[in-house]
This record gives structure tokens, C-alpha cells and sequence, in this order.
């Protein structure tokens, strides 16, 4: 490992693996999550959803209901109508049903909601809740959707015809037609990338608590973005925001799910409203994977114009997106299919042109970042699928096509094809420090002789670059909120600090990493800070954590902060020791006098001296706020390469080894960055083997709970061997790029090349995720008939 | 129908309804959160407590079940010597990430090694299996409880 | 699949329902006679206490039998391993008495917290196409022994699995346990699940048994298979394949054949029928390779 501190561990800055400071809690079981809420008076909401997948709504009998004992109320579209909030826009600049009023357009859709006293009698009044439904058919792929004679989804919407969501291209057009015109070879890969569902362990909810005397609104809620959703509760509920408070508990996990607003919330707020009492409401699981953002569902076709010798001259990428009944993928304003076009991937060619089409189904809306940076996931399977596609076709190995490709180191900052400026990387030494760390020339012996004695062995490599950290304000908004975030830095007399933070973790470790930044910057001890965050009435403004945006844009903001503060404490210090500022040099917890190093003052007694012994003309106390706006994207990136043997009997596919590489810059918590990685390769290998959502011909969903929605268990998941390079961030103030989803997005490819390398020699070229053992044994069948 | 549930070493009397689940007798009667609900189909394992010393799922346990029986909770785990070999191993080994999980893989890795004191990579993976993490990619879980399976010979104590 | 659940919103939360702990065999069928159709049994619940969360199962009253003494012995009798109906599938999973197709299987039900709770007799009247144990009875010839008001009889268990869901059980009676063989010659057997994961019903599970002659032929065969037919369904014509000849590669892969043959399975999520029934064929090999080489060793 590289060693990057520049503090002694009881300092504890950049590059310690300090233990974290949320565990403490969260061990003895003292965390406080939204379930474990408890207001005097809360009622409890349960929804009633949509079984079916399109049809009219008739009528909805709540009386049955209503007469349960413990039920205080129904609530129907209706009700939520006559205030206006039947409808929500969502953050791609459409709008969705709060409760249904005229249609169901998605099996799961909300319905009507029953407030209760506990949550049996909310169970038991929601089974009553008798709704007539008009069945319609339903719309289940977006190819069906834009098919002629197609039946109009959003016939609510006024100048919709069709079932056309969105489109959007971006690149040049004519460069690259006339590449692929030239080129000496075309390979194309046409492939799905399936429906997915982050499925957090603890599924959404809120504790909306509206006193209707004072008008203050607390909404406990599991929200990656607290500030960005009190700003969104004002603008739809018309609520004053300085009366909003939203608190972000400790979040059971996020990876996406948690970014956007959910009908539950709005319902429940608005009951709370309207009785008078606290209304809790917590998703079951298969209302979380029926109804809360899902990701993916990407039907990609893309192309790579090459010369013989194996020379990427130019991509072309077709994309259709299915997007469920709404479209509200929570991404940046500018872009329609969030960061897709940072499919041009690790490689350095000069043209490509990407055309995205999204189209509306009768499927729960979402679109969400699963643990990534807004649909690179998606960019990066397809690039790294279709270089193996490449390698096969060309016959030449695709560790060997991969570095005649790469953009080079001397090449950054580089612009790519489609217009983002990659900040830093070393591709080829990453790449074969990874191929040397698996083994890969002796497993390519191996793989030949395996193959005269029947056997199917797979070496699939994927070197994925990512794009995160949105991001600058020129680009990047939300639903116009440019994509800044802040920290807040208060020293205390005695030294220990408080950090109040815009982003907000989900489990990746900020109470703890973003203290170390502080430490670093300043000298005070990490585990003298205390770090706060998820509350807007106690934080300074931000847009929340996903994306993987805390640590390029809120640990820059810590970063920046604390320079502040440590700039003031220098002059404190030149002040007590009598020297002028700029005479005064900071070790990692001194100031002193150039030269003298026993003339020194600590950041603690700086810190006392800013509430007691302050220079003439200087503002009493020691902290500050710091709004960043970052000048680019963190471009981190990785190789990975999988081993896996097959069963040629069944199909059944096993991970030998999985070694990855990750470079992410500097790393501020070694020990929470492996964990980042760990995590992020098994939701990869999830998504490659098992864990998608589909649908029936009349739209019910495959995958609405855990027995079919499948998360792999500790026995199913590989174990991984993780390798680092480090190259900082040329423009982040200490040269970090966000870990938290690369593995996520990197890996996928890796796991499915594994699998078609291995049944590459009988021309097999393409599996589609999950690769399922019927899938492998249907191909080998095809392939060897 | 009234029951007496022992739940970390004191009695908890209470009238519940056949129905009500144990989890939420734990959750909500005794108002100890650290058991957490995950999903409805007895698939995520994080509602995990030992029921008599044997880690079971308690949504798929009636309360009038526990009638007179032990129940420890995570709540339940340190002792007055001290935080749990799991508990301490967890945030030693970077074992947990959102922390939701965790309770039950560490009730679980407890109750392995009280049974098997050097449970192997693939013994901590097979008795955890029952139990998901969507954080960890289990990696640092297993580590954490094989280094609270060696803390705990060494004490002496397992 | 996903049909008709309009209460998807709420907590899934069990109905109401009456509860009362039995103390005796005795006592929970008289509560189940009186209750009629409306009465479950609760052993191990890790079944029937999902479906009520569903509100699959909205049963009015449970009769709990957990307190009820001397269900949990695993006991060998008179040539017959004796599993009482409260024996949960991790006692048999660590249990010295059982070998073959039961140890085999035993670690494979479910997930290892289900196990804990669990029991086979549950798991067996259940009848679930996709339950595991079944299979395994089915190949080692195992019976049910039903006590009802008028004393205990015991049911072959292809009498017993009458159809999906549904045994032949009296609505008075109940399974206090069941009696697998344990042969006094040469045998071996062997359960081949595969799962999709941990926890997962099979998409397809083989259980093999075999009992060797003197000679080293095979003098008796069983072979079942899970998930692949609306019910457990015996490879009868497998087995009378195997019957009086010796174990070789040919003869397992010509019994995985005629396995398959007689496998029903559909097309679904899991992967489609035709795979399904080449798994069928290989894992049958593999199950009876696997039991031949115990029989033999």
C-alpha cells in the first residue's frame, strides 16, 4: 500500500485507516434509523398499490377501510387533488402521479393510503381499500412502446403522442460516419443492460411530524439529499422553507434509491398536515422494489470502427432507455441519459456520435445512479463489452487491445470524444500491474490446455474510467440547483471542532473521513472533530451525497474550509509569537517561526487565542464556510480482471479469482476505500449473475421481493484481491477522485467477459446480463449444434 | 394473550395480540431498535436474534412463540467486561459500512463461535448465508468474525 | 406470480387469527378437528407464517406444537430412521445418525436461520414442488406416520404427496413424524440441488438412492426430482433401469436421460425447460456417481 500520510497516526490525516467513529453506535445497536423513530402521537401510513400494470381507475370504496378499527382516515388521489398535489414533477422535468387519479400506469403504483394507529390496523384497513380497475393492456419493453398503433401511456400529458420519453445526441455526426465508412473493420455489440433495483437493506420512509399551529414541517426521511428535497418540499408542497426541517437519519444504505422524492413522502406529509399528528411511513420491500427508482434498462447497440491492426478510429452508440410510466431519472438538467456519453471509455480515438431515445412503459419510473455516476454504469459495460467483442472478432488478445488503445499518461488532461476533459491517469501501467498481479500469461496456457480436455476457462479483463463528482456549476444542476456543495468548519476555544456538512452518509464513513481531511489540513486531532450532517436546519447547503460526489466536491469544500481556518490560526500564531504571518510555517500540528521550530504555537492554542488573544483588526472566533464549485469532474479508474470456470453440463459459472485494481486518486481512509471496493464488486457481480428485475407479457414484475429479486450472500460471493495505483486529481485540493461506486460500474464487464472469454473459441460473442446458467448452456448449445 | 419474554437477561411481560410479530414485540414492546426489519418474505436476515442461544429470523416468529424463552438482542451482546469479541471485531475490521446489517451478522458470528472456536473462510460464509449485507461485500465481515473467534480463545472466554 | 396482492403498501403483517400452545399430541388435534379447515398447525412456521405475512394463508386459529414433548428425537428404530415432527432441518444437518441422500440434502434447505427453525415433518406435509425433502423421501422409500383421533398410521409417501400444496392427510390429523429406511446392506445416496442462491428454492433438485448387492449391482434405485413437475415426482423409469445392473458412467448418464424424459418442468425466471431438463440429466448422474461410490466405499 502507498504510503501517503503526512500525520502521525494520533493525528490521524490523510491516509490513516482510522477506525470510524460511526461504529461506536452502530455495534451496540444504538443507531438511530428512520424505523426506529418514535413521536408521541405518530400514526402509521400503509399504501395501497396497483396490482395490475395499466388500467382505468373506475372508482375507489374506502369505506370498508375506514371502518377498521384503529383507521382514522383514507386517503385517495382525490383528496391529495383538491390540494393540489396529485401530481409531482420529477427531476427530469416531468411530472408523476402522487396518488393515482385516472390511470395506473405501473403494477405497484400508488394508490390511496391508510393512516392508522399502528401498523396491523393500517395493514389490515389497506386490504380493504376496494379499487375498480379498467384493465387496459400493458406496454412491457420500449420497443413495444414505439411500435406503431402503440397504446398512449401518458394520455394525461397535453402534447404527447406517443410514447417517445426523451431523445438526445451528442457528437459529431459526419466525423463519424465517415471513420466508419474508412475504417478497415466494424464490430458491433447489441445488448441489454437489465432493469436493476439498489435495494438498500432498509427500504424508504419518512416520520413527517407538520404542527398545524406553528406551520413547522420536521420530515425525518431517508434522504441522500436533504437540502436539494426541503428545497423541492417548498416548491411543491408550497411550504415556506425556513419551516422545513429535513433530518437524514442514519440511512440503512442508499445507492441511489434515496436520491429521489417518493409519493409515500408526499402523502404522508400532507396527511400529517392534515390531521394534525405525526404520520410515519415505511416502505415494505416490495413496495421498494416495485415502486422506488430503479436503474439500467439500457437497450444498447454500439459499434467501434477499427483498422486491421486493431485501432479504434471512431464509436457509434444507438440507445433506447426504458423508462418506466414516468420519466424521473434523478440526473444533471443538461443531459438526458445522465453521463452515457462517457462511453467512449479508457481509449483515445477522435470521433463518436451517440443517439439515446427513452421511451415510456407500463414499469415503475426511476432511472436512478445505482451506485454510479449517472448511467456510466451503463457507458462502461458497453465500451469494455464491446472491446471484447473487438479482441474476439480481430483475434487479437484483449489485454493487447486495450493498450494499443489507451489514451497515454503523457496525454492528460485529455479530451475525449464527447467532450469531457479527463483530469489524470496511468491506464497502461494499472492495467498490467493487474494482469501480472492474476497470473494472466500462465492462465491463457492454462485456458488452451483446459479447452483440449473439454473444459471452459474464462479470463475476462474490463478497464473502465468513470466521470464523477458533479460538478461544475457551468454544466451541472438538478432541477436548477447547480451542483455545488459546502462544509462548515467551527473551532472551539479548547481546539476540537465541529465540521457541518452539505453531502450525507449512507454508510460510507463521512463522520470519520471528512474529519481526517480537517486533520489533515489543520493539525487538530481527527477524533477531536465532530462531524454533522443530514440535518438542514444544522448544515450549510449542499446537493447530497451519490454520484460518488462527497469526496470531490464536499471534501473539497472540507479541503478548502479548513485551509481557511488554518490560514487564520497561522496569523493567530504569528501574532503569538510575535513574528509577521508569512514568517510562520505549519508542520502537522505546530505553527512556528521559520527556522525556529521551538518557537511554535499549537492549532489548539491558536484556536484559544481567537476567543481571548486576538491581533488588532481581527474578527473574533475561528471558523468559516466554504461553497465549492468544482472546476471538472474526478475521472477515477480501474482493471479488473475475473477468472471464472464453467460447467459446460449446466451452464453454472464460478468466480475463481477476482483481482482489481482501483486508482481513485489519493485516499483518504485506505481501509474505508477497500471497503468501498468490496462492496461495489459484489453489487457488480450481482448484476452480472443474478439480481435484475423483469416483467411478465402483462407487466407484473419478476422481482418484487428477496426470494425473487436476488442479492448474493456471502456463500455465492467472490473473494477479491485488490490492487492500487495512485494518481491525484491534478485539480482537487488533495487529489482525490470518489471510490464509492467505480467497482460497481467497472466490474460488470469484467464478470461477463469472463464468461464469453471462456466460450469465446466456439464463436459465442455476447451473453446478456444476468448471465444466467440457462443463459451460458443455451449459448454453448447454439454455438456447438 | 399476556407473555413473559426474557429478553437480555430481564423479563418482559406484556399483553399482545397471537399475531404480533416478535420483531416488532422487540422493536416496539421492549423499544429496542437495534433489531431491524428488511424485507417480507424472510430472505434479509436482519431482524436476526437468538432465540435460547440459536440465531433465528424474528418477523417469521410469533411473540406468544417466545413465551418463556431467552431472547438476546444486539443490545443484549456487551457485558460488563465489556464490548463483545464480534462487536469490537466489527469496527476493528471495518466489518460494517451502514451498520443496518450488522446487528444480526454479529449475533450470528457470536453464536458460531460460541460452536466452532476457528471457523474457517468458507464455515464463516456458510453460517452467515442466511443473513445479506448490501454494503461489505462480506469480505471484511468474515475477517471480523474470524478475528473475534481468535480473540475469544485467546480470552479464553469462548 | 404477482397477481391479486393489492395490500403490496402496507407492512406485510399477518390477520388476525386465534392461537392456542398445545401441550400434548392429543390436545392440538382436538383443537385442529374443532377448528376444522381454518386450523393451521404451527411447528417451525418458516412456511406457513410468510404466506400469512402474504395474507396467502389467512388461517383463523394456530395451533402451536412447539411445546409439545418428545417431537424432537432423531431416532434409529427396527431398520428406520425415526425424524419426530419437531426436528428441525439443522438437527438433521448435525445430526451423526443420518447418511445419504438425507445428510446430503440436509444442508441445502433454505438458508442456515430458516434451518434453525425449520422442520422436516412441516417441510414434508407442506408439499411444495419446490420443497426439497419430498424428493428425498420419494427416493428412499420413506413413510409419514399421521396421528389422528382414532391413533397413527403410516402413509408411503407417494401416497402421502397427493397433488401441489396438497397431502392426504385428514383434516384431524397431523404428521407427528416421518421413518426413512436405513438399509442394512450397502447403500448410498446423494441430494444435487441447484440453487440460484443461498435460501433459494431449487430450479432443480435430484435425489438418488441406491442399495448394492453382494455382487455389486444395483438391487434397489430411487431417484426423485424437485422443481421440475408440479409435484415431487419419482424417475420411476430411471430407477427400473438401474435395478440389476452395475454401477458405470453409461448407466448413470442413461438414467439421467430417462430422468429427464420424465421431468416436466416449464419455462420461467429461472431458465427455460429444455435446460432444466438437461440439468436434470446431469445432476442425475452426478447423484447416483455420488451414491454409487458411497454404496461402494
Amino acid at each position: 500500500m502507498t504510503d501517503t500520510t503526512t500525520t502521525p497516526p494520533e493525528i490521524g490525516g490523510i491516509g490513516h485507516s482510522v477506525k470510524r467513529v460511526e461504529d461506536a453506535r452502530l455495534i451496540e445497536g444504538q443507531g438511530n434509523f428512520l424505523d426506529d423513530i418514535a413521536l408521541p402521537g405518530m400514526l402509521h401510513m400503509a399504501l395501497v398499490r396497483s396490482p395490475v400494470a395499466h388500467a382505468r381507475i373506475n372508482g375507489i370504496d374506502t369505506e370498508a377501510a375506514t371502518a377498521v378499527d384503529g383507521v382514522l382516515a383514507v386517503v385517495t388521489g382525490e383528496l391529495m387533488d383538491q390540494h393540489g398535489l396529485a401530481w409531482m414533477p420529477t427531476l427530469s422535468g416531468d411530472t408523476q402521479a402522487v396518488l393515482a387519479t385516472d390511470k395506473v400506469r405501473y403494477q405497484g403504483q400508488e394508490v390511496a393510503a391508510v393512516i392508522a394507529t399502528d401498523p396491523y390496523a393500517a395493514a389490515d384497513g389497506a386490504e380493504l381499500v376496494d379499487v375498480d380497475y379498467e384493465m387496459l393492456d400493458a406496454i412491457t419493453t420500449p420497443q413495444q412502446s414505439l411500435a406503431d398503433g402503440a397504446e398512449l401511456i401518458r394520455d394525461e400529458k397535453e402534447d404527447q403522442t406517443d410514447n417517445l420519453a426523451y431523445t438526445w445526441e451528442t457528437g459529431d455526426e459526419a466525423a463519424t460516419e465517415a471513420a466508419f465508412a474508412a475504417a478497415d473493420r466494424v464490430v458491433s455489440l447489441t445488448t441489454h443492460y437489465p432493469r436493476s433495483h439498489p435495494a438498500p437493506l432498509e427500504t424508504c420512509g419518512i416520520v413527517a411530524d407538520v404542527n398545524s399551529v406553528t406551520g413547522q414541517a420536521t420530515i425525518y426521511m431517508t434522504s441522500q439529499a436533504p437540502h436539494a428535497h426541503r428545497t423541492l418540499f417548498a416548491l411543491v408542497a408550497g411550504l415556506p422553507e425556513q419551516n422545513i426541517r429535513i433530518v437524514s437519519p442514519d440511512i440503512g444504505g442508499g445507492f441511489g434509491n434515496k436520491v429521489p422524492i417518493y409519493p409515500g413522502y408526499v402523502v404522508a406529509t400532507a396527511a400529517s398536515l392534515l390531521i394534525g399528528q405525526p404520520v410515519k411511513w415505511v416502505e415494505t420491500r416490495t413496495g421498494n422494489l416495485i415502486s422506488t427508482g430503479f436503474g439500467r434498462d439500457y437497450y444498447m447497440t454500439g459499434e467501434l470502427a477499427l483498422t486491421n491492426d486493431g485501432r479504434i478510429q471512431a464509436m457509434r452508440v444507438d440507445m433506447l432507455s426504458d423508462q418506466g410510466a414516468f420519466y424521473s431519472d434523478a440526473q444533471p438538467t443538461r443531459y438526458r441519459a445522465g453521463l452515457f456519453h462517457v462511453c467512449t471509455g479508457s481509449y483515445d480515438f477522435p470521433h463518436a456520435h451517440i443517439k439515446c431515445r427513452g421511451a415510456f412503459t407500463n414499469k415503475a419510473p426511476g432511472g436512478v445512479a445505482y451506485r454510479c455516476s449517472f448511467r456510466i454504469t451503463e457507458a462502461s459495460y458497453l465500451i469494455e463489452r464491446l472491446m471484447q467483442t473487438a479482441a474476439d472478432e480481430l483475434g487479437i488478445d484483449p489485454a493487447e487491445l486495450r493498450l494499443r488503445n489507451f489514451i497515454q499518461p503523457e496525454q492528460f488532461p485529455y479530451e475525449t470524444a464527447t467532450g469531457f476533459v479527463y483530469d489524470s491517469g496511468d491506464y497502461p501501467t494499472a492495467l498490467r500491474k493487474a494482469l501480472d498481479a492474476a497470473g494472466y500469461e500462465e492462465l491463457r496456457a492454462e485456458q488452451a490446455a483446459a479447452r483440449e480436455e473439454g473444459r471452459l476457462v474464462g479470463i475476462g479483463i474490463a478497464h473502465f474510467t468513470e466521470a464523477v463528482g458533479a460538478g461544475p456549476a457551468h454544466t451541472y444542476d438538478i432541477a436548477g440547483l447547480k451542483m455545488i456543495d459546502s462544509a462548515e468548519l467551527r473551532v472551539h476555544p479548547t481546539g476540537k471542532a465541529i465540521l457541518k456538512l452539505g453531502v450525507k452518509t449512507q454508510g460510507q464513513g463521512h463522520e470519520t473521513t471528512f474529519a481526517q481531511i480537517v486533520a489533515e489540513e489543520t493539525g487538530i486531532p481527527a477524533t477531536d472533530i465532530k462531524v454533522i450532517h443530514g440535518d438542514t436546519d444544522d448544515t450549510p447547503y449542499g446537493l447530497g451525497t451519490y454520484a460518488s460526489r462527497s469526496t470531490p466536491v464536499g471534501g473539497a469544500a472540507t479541503a478548502m474550509v479548513a485551509r481557511k481556518i488554518a490560514d487564520k490560526a497561522r496569523h493567530i500564531a504569528a501574532h503569538l509569537l510575535e513574528a509577521a504571518p508569512e514568517d510562520i510555517e505549519r508542520t502537522a500540528d505546530k505553527f512556528h517561526v521559520a527556522g525556529s521550530p521551538d518557537q511554535a504555537v499549537s492549532i489548539q492554542d491558536a484556536a484559544f487565542a481567537a476567543y481571548t488573544n486576538l491581533p488588532e483588526g481581527m474578527e473574533y472566533g475561528l471558523e468559516d464556510v466554504t461553497y465549492y464549485n468544482p472546476p471538472n469532474l474526478t475521472f477515477p479508474y480501474g482493471s479488473y480482471v475475473v477468472v471464472v470456470d464453467v460447467d459446460p453440463d449446466t451452464g453454472v459459472w464460478k468466480v475463481r479469482r477476482m483481482v482489481a485494481l482501483d486508482d481513485c486518486g489519493v485516499r483518504i481512509n485506505p481501509m474505508i476505500v477497500e471497503g468501498q471496493i468490496h462492496g461495489g464488486l459484489t453489487e457488480g457481480f450481482a448484476m452480472s449473475s443474478m439480481q435484475w428485475i423483469t416483467f411478465d407479457d402483462d407487466g407484473n414484475c419478476i422481482g418484487s421481493n428477496f426470494m425473487d429479486y436476488l442479492i448474493p450472500t456471502a456463500w455465492e460471493t467472490p473473494r477479491f484481491e485488490l490492487l492500487e495505483t495512485v494518481t491525484p486529481s491534478p485539480h482537487h485540493p488533495i487529489g482525490a477522485k470518489g471510490i464509492g461506486e467505480s467497482a460497481t460500474v467497472g466490474s460488470p464487464a469484467a464478470f461477463v467477459n469472463a464468461v464469453v472469454d471462456a466460450l469465446a473459441h466456439l464463436g459465442v460473442r455476447n451473453i446478456d446480463m444476468p448471465v444466467l446458467p440457462d443463459r451460458v448452456w443455451e449459448a454453448i448449445d447454439t454455438a456447438t449444434a | 394473550m399476556e407473555i413473559t419474554i426474557n429478553i437480555n437477561g430481564s423479563d418482559h411481560t406484556a399483553d399482545v395480540e397471537p399475531r404480533l410479530l416478535l420483531v416488532d414485540h422487540i422493536r416496539t414492546g421492549a423499544g429496542l431498535t437495534g433489531t431491524h426489519i428488511g424485507c417480507d418474505t424472510t430472505s434479509c436476515g436482519v431482524c436476526t436474534v437468538l432465540v435460547d442461544g440459536t440465531p433465528v429470523k424474528s418477523c417469521t416468529m410469533l411473540a406468544v412463540q417466545a413465551d418463556g424463552r431467552e431472547v438476546t438482542t444486539v443490545e443484549g451482546l456487551k457485558s460488563a467486561d465489556g464490548l463483545h469479541p464480534v462487536q469490537q471485531a466489527f469496527s476493528d475490521e471495518h466489518g460494517l459500512q451502514c451498520g443496518f446489517c450488522t446487528p444480526a451478522m454479529m449475533l450470528v458470528g457470536a453464536a458460531l463461535i460460541d460452536d466452532n472456536p476457528d471457523p474457517s473462510d468458507d464455515e464463516v460464509r456458510w453460517a452467515i448465508s442466511g443473513n445479506l449485507c448490501r454494503c461489505t461485500g462480506y469480505m471484511n465481515i468474515v475477517k471480523a468474525i474470524q478475528a473475534a473467534a481468535a480473540a475469544a480463545s485467546s480470552n479464553g472466554d469462548s | 406470480m404477482c397477481a391479486d396482492r393489492d395490500e403490496w403498501g402496507s407492512r406485510m403483517l399477518p390477520a388476525q387469527f386465534d392461537y392456542i400452545a398445545a401441550a400434548s399430541v392429543e390436545e392440538a388435534i382436538a383443537a385442529k378437528a374443532e377448528g376444522g379447515d381454518e386450523t393451521r398447525f404451527l411447528a417451525g412456521g418458516q412456511s406457513l407464517l410468510p404466506m400469512m405475512k402474504l395474507r396467502f394463508a389467512t388461517p383463523s386459529k394456530l395451533v402451536d406444537i412447539n411445546r409439545i414433548a418428545g417431537l424432537d428425537a432423531i431416532r434409529s428404530h427396527n431398520g428406520h430412521l425415526h425424524v419426530g415432527a419437531l426436528v428441525r432441518h439443522a438437527d438433521i444437518a448435525a445430526s451423526g445418525a443420518v447418511s445419504g441422500a438425507v445428510a446430503s440434502a440436509a444442508p441445502w434447505i433454505s438458508d442456515p436461520l430458516v434451518r434453525n427453525l425449520g422442520t422436516l415433518c412441516g417441510s414434508v406435509a407442506h408439499c411444495d414442488p419446490e420443497g426439497d425433502w419430498n424428493s428425498v423421501l420419494l427416493a428412499t422409500g420413506a413413510e409419514v406416520v399421521a396421528q389422528g383421533p382414532s391413533g397413527r398410521r403410516a402413509i408411503d409417501i407417494g401416497d402421502f404427496v397427493q397433488d401441489f400444496f396438497t397431502n392426504s392427510l385428514a383434516e384431524d390429523e397431523m404428521v407427528v413424524a416421518v421413518h426413512i429406511p436405513v438399509p442394512s446392506g450397502r447403500s448410498g445416496g446423494s441430494y444435487q440441488k441447484l440453487e440460484r442462491k443461498v435460501g433459494d428454492y431449487a430450479t432443480v433438485g435430484v435425489a438418488a438412492h441406491l442399495e448394492l448387492a453382494a455382487d455389486g449391482t444395483i438391487s434397489a434405485a430411487g431417484v426423485a426430482m424437485t422443481s421440475v413437475a408440479p409435484i415431487n415426482r419419482k424417475a420411476t423409469e430411471a430407477e427400473a433401469l438401474l435395478v440389476g445392473n452395475a454401477p458405470s458412467a453409461e448407466l448413470f448418464a442413461e438414467a439421467g436421460a430417462a430422468a429427464a424424459a420424465a421431468a416436466d418442468p416449464r419455462d420461467d425466471v429461472r431458465g427455460s425447460a429444455r435446460w432444466k431438463r438437461q440439468v436434470v440429466a446431469a445432476f442425475t448422474g452426478r447423484a447416483l456417481a455420488a451414491a454409487a461410490e458411497q454404496a461402494q466405499g
